[in-house]
């Protein structure tokens, strides 16, 4: 499959501060990657690198085969831009931000109205659209900013945690319109801190840390590197030794004790609920809950972003 | 959804001419900022005219003027030299603004010539400032200020803080391209004042201490309202034993122009166009 972003190596520093430390990333053409990633990751630095914005100190990036830094202007008109910061005036009408946009991408004036118009309505802002954007809840500039951004279709599009800072309903909205362009066949590489948005959005995740891409995979696939969890709830949380003993037993790994609560991982298929329910009988122990669940993609990235080594951070 | 693919590279002679239309869109941008929010533009129109009144009436019931005059004669040139010196800020607090709220980034994203952000935010400037101009000429000529060398001359006086204006707005606009952000900018616009107020725009600098006058003299407001002064006919004319500044306050004016248009118009778009942070 072509590959539509590439990167190689990037390193960037600013100061003291190593925000990225050798990120590589390949994201196939017409697919969603998620890059999940807790605050001061380098998330940011890598999509401003990508867009053109700021330079890498070393290492490459291609978009669609141009390179970002020597054929940067190539690659500014093939791709779009949307942030956690809603770039457009305020002092403007959201139809007059579409407007100058559309001009800036040397749409006629015809061309910028009419496509102003178009993307107003299948976004939603149509009735908002001649009031100033100083006026818009947060969730309608966020929608703004990324119809901005799609003025002239992007092949590829960038979104930097667009829905940091959103109530849920704005955030299912996004969600929405992210859907329908990775539906029109648009790459789209996503940022964020949220675990779910990503879960949700995103065929491929690549969870970064330290300026690194440390895990890359499915949703699916990497919740499997974790495993299933294997949740009980007893009666009488007098028992918890004596049960904690049984699930090890089973699971082959340590069980985790919280008040009532017993938790273990358990390798996929390994452990059968009947097993369960009949050892924990057997040993005398009743249980009022057991549960076998996937694990959420926060336990997933929990667990490896744990794993990168803490001298690291330096 | 229409299909609208990427524009595909362009001809040296069309990257120009999208520059240049790049350039007028930002233009119209800023104007209809204006349209959809007079209220500022009427209070940035509505100052200067009151400041005409409050120089005029207050200092000039006591001030008085070297060589005799009106008070309000000599003040006119100074005011409007003022006035040019505030497009500074404006620019400023614009480009800041812009950079601090991410519209630069977008605008820097988009293949956009890297000098149509500058010149658009410059020329839009230019604009407001014609305008500003208007209004104080004719705030200036109810309280009984009058050009006196004819037609010619005032309008050469108007050109030439016109294109002072101009150069001035481009170091506004580096200026807020290195704070990038609007409270910043916000805490520097009380500055313009000490810079306006050691000059001989509203007081003759005879009275003042030894160096401060040295800085006065050689302040280009001084050599501003010097030209006004002496092309409206104005009192308050340096005599020719003057620094040198003021004795050629024309060419010293227009020395001021080209360098900071040499110095800050370069400066400006490199510093737009890097890519760093």
């Amino acid at each position: 499959m072509e590959e539509m972003i590439v990167a190689e190596g990037l390193h960037k520093r600013f100061g003291d501060t190593r925000a990225l430390r050798g990120l590589d990333l390949r994201v196939p053409a017409g697919t969603v990657c998620g890059v999940l990633g807790p605050n001061g990751a380098g998330k940011t630095t890598a999509v401003r690198i990508l867009a053109t914005l700021s330079d890498p100190d070393s290492g490459h990036a291609r978009i669609a085969g141009h390179d970002v830094v020597r054929e940067a202007d190539r690659v500014r008109g093939l791709i779009g831009l949307a942030g956690q910061y809603a770039a457009v005036d305020e002092k403007l009408t959201g139809r007059d931000n579409l407007r100058m946009f559309g001009r800036l991408h040397h749409l006629s004036r015809a061309a910028a109205r009419r496509r102003a118009d178009e993307l107003l309505e299948r976004f939603g802002l149509a009735a908002a659209a001649d009031r100033l954007v100083s006026g818009y809840s947060g969730g309608m500039r966020r929608r703004l900013d990324l119809i901005a951004s799609l003025i002239v279709r992007p092949r590829v599009l960038f979104l930097d945690e667009p829905t940091t800072g959103l109530d849920p309903r704005s955030r299912g909205e996004i969600w929405d319109a992210v859907r329908a362009l990775a539906g029109d066949g648009t790459t789209v590489l996503l940022t964020t801190q949220y675990l779910e948005e990503a879960d949700r959005l995103a065929d491929d995740i690549a969870v970064v840390d330290h300026g690194r891409v440390i895990a890359t995979g499915a949703p699916d696939a990497l919740k499997a590197t974790i495993g299933d969890r294997l949740d009980v709830v007893l009666e009488d949380p007098a028992l918890g030794d004596r049960a904690a003993a049984v699930l090890s037993a089973l699971a082959g790994a340590a069980a985790e004790a919280e008040e009532d609560r017993l938790s273990v991982a358990v390798r996929g298929g390994r452990v059968r609920l009947a097993d369960v329910v009949r050892e924990l009988d057997r040993a005398g122990v009743a249980a009022a809950d057991v549960a076998l669940r996937r694990p959420t993609l926060d336990e997933v990235f929990l667990r490896l972003t744990d794993e990168t080594p803490k001298e690291a951070a330096r | 959804m229409t299909a609208l693919s990427p524009a595909p590279l362009a001809t040296p002679a069309t990257r120009l001419r999208w520059a240049v239309a790049d350039g007028l869109t930002l233009v119209g941008r800023e104007l209809g900022r204006i349209r959809r929010e007079p209220g500022q533009l009427i209070a940035a129109l509505i100052f200067p005219a009151f400041m005409v009144l409050l120089f005029g009436y207050v200092f000039g019931s006591a001030i008085k003027v070297p060589g005799g005059g009106n008070y309000r004669e000599y003040l006119m040139p100074g005011l409007f030299t003022m006035v040019t010196f505030t497009s500074v800020m404006a620019v400023t607090l614009n480009v800041a603004t812009d950079a601090a709220n991410g519209v630069m980034d977008r605008f820097r994203s988009m293949p956009m010539a890297r000098s149509a952000v500058p010149f658009g935010q410059t020329g839009a400037d230019a604009l407001l400032g014609v305008l500003n101009m208007v209004i104080m000429a004719g705030a200036g000529l109810v309280v009984g200020w009058r050009p006196h060398h004819g037609v010619v001359a005032t309008l050469q006086a108007f050109l030439l803080l016109a294109a002072l204006r101009y150069a001035l707005s481009w170091v506004g606009c580096y200026l807020g391209l290195v704070v990038k952000n609007e409270r910043t900018a916000d805490q520097l616009i009380p500055l313009v004042f000490p810079v306006t107020m050691i000059s001989n725009a509203y007081v003759p600098t005879d009275g003042m201490p030894a160096w401060m006058r040295v800085v006065a003299d050689w302040n280009p407001v001084s050599a501003a309202t010097a030209a006004c002064r002496d092309l409206f006919g104005n009192p308050g004319v340096p005599a020719a034993d003057a620094s040198w500044p003021l004795a050629h306050p024309v060419a010293a004016v227009l020395l001021w122009t080209v360098v900071l248009l040499a110095v800050f118009v370069p400066l400006s778009i490199r510093t737009y166009g890097r890519r760093g942070r």
